[in-house]
């Protein structure tokens, strides 16, 4: 029993871990993207569609990384360069990609792929054996995710990064290009967020479904404020929220007397408890968030 | 002798308002040449153009003869062209470590913490500097956040080296390690244009200087050509004088009384020690002693800012050191302090907004609807009386130059007429100018019968201005002074700790 717990957490929580640690990278650009909705159904049908049509999973995901790319650095391109107001710009980008999804996904309703399979290696030890035996992506999202922690504090460009978020003027100052480091990062986010679109279409339930996001994308912008934008309390909000909400299921499909809704509600009040416990066990004084978070950058406007 | 760094015809506009115009001068190879104007004279527009953060709309430069277009602070430094921006360009959350190491020019992609930590702090030893590479950046005091924005320019190599206003928030000690500084970098043969409203430093660094009126050159002096009295006379029209003949004494009653007063301080400064001082009415007290003896937590405990934890501050007699007491006396007063970004401004509000900040809830100019007619009529009033230089209508305050924000704030708080006034290094950043207007300001509502706290380390202004002299060293009031019985010599070294004159 515990063990299909903790295996629904995992499964539920890595599509919204993917979004979230993508939103959390265009963030500390300064770049605020409501768009991430929209960027995992782009996600979803261009993973579940070229895998359809090619027969390869591999091929799928990154077809879904690239065009999520894409399709994200509309906004970084808007939100930069063009100055647009990034709030405007990202809800845009969640009407367009439901709609463009909804509408080119016709054809691919009810088709069939084989989605991809777990490892399967260690037999029947409790706890472990769920831990052990998930597919690549999973284990992929936690690399990704430690890989993303040691560039943003370990290395140069990572400082970079994070000083174009925090004060773009003391970045430009420093010859680092306030605009391409935030496209970048717009660019490189969004790619990350559709490998979690297509993690849903391609894993988690092999099919394409319109809007079948569901609000993950929406749970995963507010997860960037929970985990204090910290990717590695992403994982505890990722799992925490997703595994809550596909337990609570779970719970329902086995009847029990508690309301319906008190337990649909249960995933946000346990992330959001959680989250504030361990951000108050902190030093307090520590501010994660980005100090020009959703201000365009232009230079001759003084500090 | 070379030139290195050639400006011609150098024009800027901001919407309808022209901060630079036709400006031309030549950077020679080895000297330091000091940018002198008003505040709002266009000074760190001009030094932004060479940095690459604004594009000038007219001109050329000229980089070891060669033409340059600068678009951006990368090329700036390409050209070996860095600069101490007078609104830092340092970032808060990171720490002091992280904040250094954006700066430097050549590293590696992985941080090797110790390698750079050990660059940064023979740096820091240099200056005497004792600062932990490890706090986030706001939690230093602001001279110490002055000096890492000094040291992000010192550890790369640059050809040209631009100080807009290094010194202002520096102690006397401290300037002086860094023109000790400076003057090695030329004689390596670098060049530095730097900018201060301090006369006496200028005269002391500087190989040429170039004056700078609304946004032109009006005259470039040799070394040979300049003495203060000149320079004043060029800047502000008069030679300037020592003391003020002030008609007008401070009354024998007392006004406020600290007694055996404690109070912490955040940042490992001087806290407040046993500390007592007396306030006659209509007086101006001078606070005088190197920053970070105390200033600051006595600003703040007389502004209501900090609670001290023991001893008593008496107003006319009455008790007001804690309760309702105190809080309807923080209401009566008047505050200029010290990070006046951080503190004294609403820095996305227009200058008018800011100005009313105080009295907004005056009949005439608003109550629950502000009355937009009556607040711009009251502003302009202010903003005349204090020549505060706009540039851009209706823009926000952050886009003023820096001494024109000060006058902003302290023609805000003393516009009310407040019995006391509790004034942390007012004239910082100020042009001489504007100096002496706001002397003259704090004396005329001195008449009125406003006593003044008169805190500064600058001995020549305390000694024009002030009526008495504390002395303040380690969170003590080491005594009192009349500056006409008293002379510099020995205030300097009361506010080194030495007591005894030898
Ligand atoms: N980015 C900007 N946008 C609009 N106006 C500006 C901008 N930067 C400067 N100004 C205006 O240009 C004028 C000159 O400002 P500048 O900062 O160059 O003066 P300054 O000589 O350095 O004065 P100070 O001695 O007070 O520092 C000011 O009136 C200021 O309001
Ligand atoms: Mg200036």
């Amino acid at each position: 029993m515990l063990d299909i717990i903790i295996d629904t957490t995992i499964r539920a929580g890595t599509p919204i871990l993917y979004a979230t640690i993508g939103a959390i990278i265009m963030e500390k650009s300064g770049i605020i993207n409501l768009g991430i909705e929209g960027l995992m159904l782009i996600g979803a049908l261009s993973g579940f569609y070229f895998t359809f049509i090619t027969n390869s999973l591999l091929i799928g995901f990154l077809a879904a990384i690239l065009l999520s790319a894409a399709a994200g650095s509309i906004h970084g391109i808007l939100t930069t360069y063009l100055k647009a107001n990034q709030i405007v710009s990202g809800l845009a980008l969640t009407m367009f990609g439901t709609g463009i999804t909804a509408m080119l996904g016709k054809s691919m309703v009810g088709e069939n792929i084989r989605g991809l399979e777990r490892i399967n290696t260690v037999k029947d030890i409790p706890f472990l054996s769920p831990v052990l035996n998930q597919d690549i992506m999973v284990y992929i999202s936690i690399l990704l995710l430690l890989l993303i922690h040691f560039f943003l504090y370990r290395t140069t460009i990572g400082l970079n990064l994070r000083t174009v978020g925090e004060n773009p003027y003391a970045a430009d100052n420093a010859g680092i290009n306030v605009h391409l480091y935030r496209l970048f990062a717009v660019v490189i986010g969004s790619g990350i967020v559709g490998l979690g679109g297509a993690y849903l279409s391609l894993v988690y339930t092999p099919l394409w479904i319109e809007n079948m996001s569901a609000g993950r994308g929406w749970i995963a912008v507010a997860l960037v404020i929970f985990s204090n934008w910290d990717v590695r309390k992403a994982l505890i909000g990722s799992y925490l929220f997703g595994g809550i909400a596909a337990n609570q299921l779970r719970l329902q499909a086995m009847g029990t007397n508690i309301p319906v809704q008190i337990l649909q509600s249960l995933p946000y009040l346990f992330t959001i408890l959680v989250l504030i416990i361990s951000s108050l066990k902190n030093d307090s004084t520590k501010q994660n968030q980005p100090e020009s978070l959703g201000n365009p950058y232009d230079r001759e406007d003084r500090v | 002798m070379e030139k290195i760094l050639e400006l011609k015809e150098i024009s800027k506009k901001f919407g309808n308002f022209q901060a630079n115009k036709n400006i031309s001068f030549d950077l020679y190879k080895g000297e330091i040449l000091t940018i002198l104007g008003e505040n709002g004279a266009g000074k760190s527009t001009l030094m932004n153009i060479i940095t690459g953060f604004y594009r000038s709309d007219d001109g050329e430069i000229y980089v070891n003869g060669k033409k340059v277009t600068l678009t951006s602070p990368k090329d700036a430094i390409k050209h070996g062209i860095g600069m101490v921006h007078q609104h830092f360009m340092l970032v808060k959350n990171l720490t002091v470590f992280e904040n250094l190491l954006v700066a430097l020019k050549d590293k590696r992609f992985i941080i090797n913490k110790n390698r750079y930590a050990n660059i940064f702090l023979n740096i820091f030893k240099k200056f005497n500097l004792n600062i932990d590479l490890d706090l986030p950046l706001w939690k230093l005091s602001i001279g110490e956040q002055q000096w890492i924005e000094i040291i992000k320019l010192l550890i790369n190599d640059c050809q040209i080296l631009i100080l807009d206003e290094p010194t202002t928030l520096l102690t006397p000690q401290e300037t002086e390690f860094l023109f000790k500084f400076l003057f090695e970098l030329k004689k390596e043969g670098k060049s530095i244009i730097f900018i201060s409203h301090k006369i006496k430093e200028v005269m002391e660094v500087s190989d040429r200087i170039v004056i700078l009126k609304k946004g032109e050159v009006v005259s470039i002096l040799n070394k040979e050509d300049f003495n203060e009295n000149r320079i004043s006379h060029l800047m502000v029209g008069t030679v300037l004088k020592n003391k003020y003949d002030k008609d007008v004494k401070p009354s024998d009653d007392l006004l406020l009384e600290i007694s055996n007063l404690y109070a912490k301080n955040d940042k490992g400064l001087a806290d407040l020690q046993d500390f007592n001082l007396v306030v006659r009415k209509s007086e101006i007290l001078g606070i005088a002693g190197i920053s970070g003896n105390g200033q600051k937590a006595l600003a703040e405990v007389l502004t209501g800012l900090k609670d001290p934890y023991k001893g008593k501050i008496s107003l006319n007699g009455i008790d007001i050191t804690y309760g309702t007491a105190r809080q309807k006396y923080i209401h009566g007063i008047a505050h200029i302090p010290e990070d006046r970004k951080a503190m004294g401004i609403a820095p996305d509000l227009t200058v008018e907004e800011n100005l009313i900040l105080k009295n907004f809830k005056d009949k005439e100019l608003g109550g629950i609807l502000l009355n937009r007619k009556n607040i711009n009529r009251y502003a302009n009033d202010l903003v005349e009386k204090f020549n505060i230089q706009y540039g851009v209508k209706n823009a926000p305050v952050r886009l003023l130059s820096g001494g024109n924000i000060q006058k902003v704030i302290i023609a805000r708080e003393l516009s009310e007429n407040p019995t006391i006034l509790v004034a942390l290094y007012p004239t910082r950043g100020l042009d001489i100018g504007s100096q002496e207007f706001i002397h003259q300001t704090i004396i005329e509502h001195q008449k009125k019968g406003m006593s003044t706290i008169y805190i500064s380390e600058d001995l020549d202004e305390l000694f024009k201005i002030s009526d008495r002299i504390a002395v303040i060293f380690r969170g003590k009031n080491m005594g009192y002074f009349e500056p006409d019985n008293v002379d510099k010599k020995t205030i300097g070294k009361m506010m080194g700790g030495i007591i005894k004159d030898d």
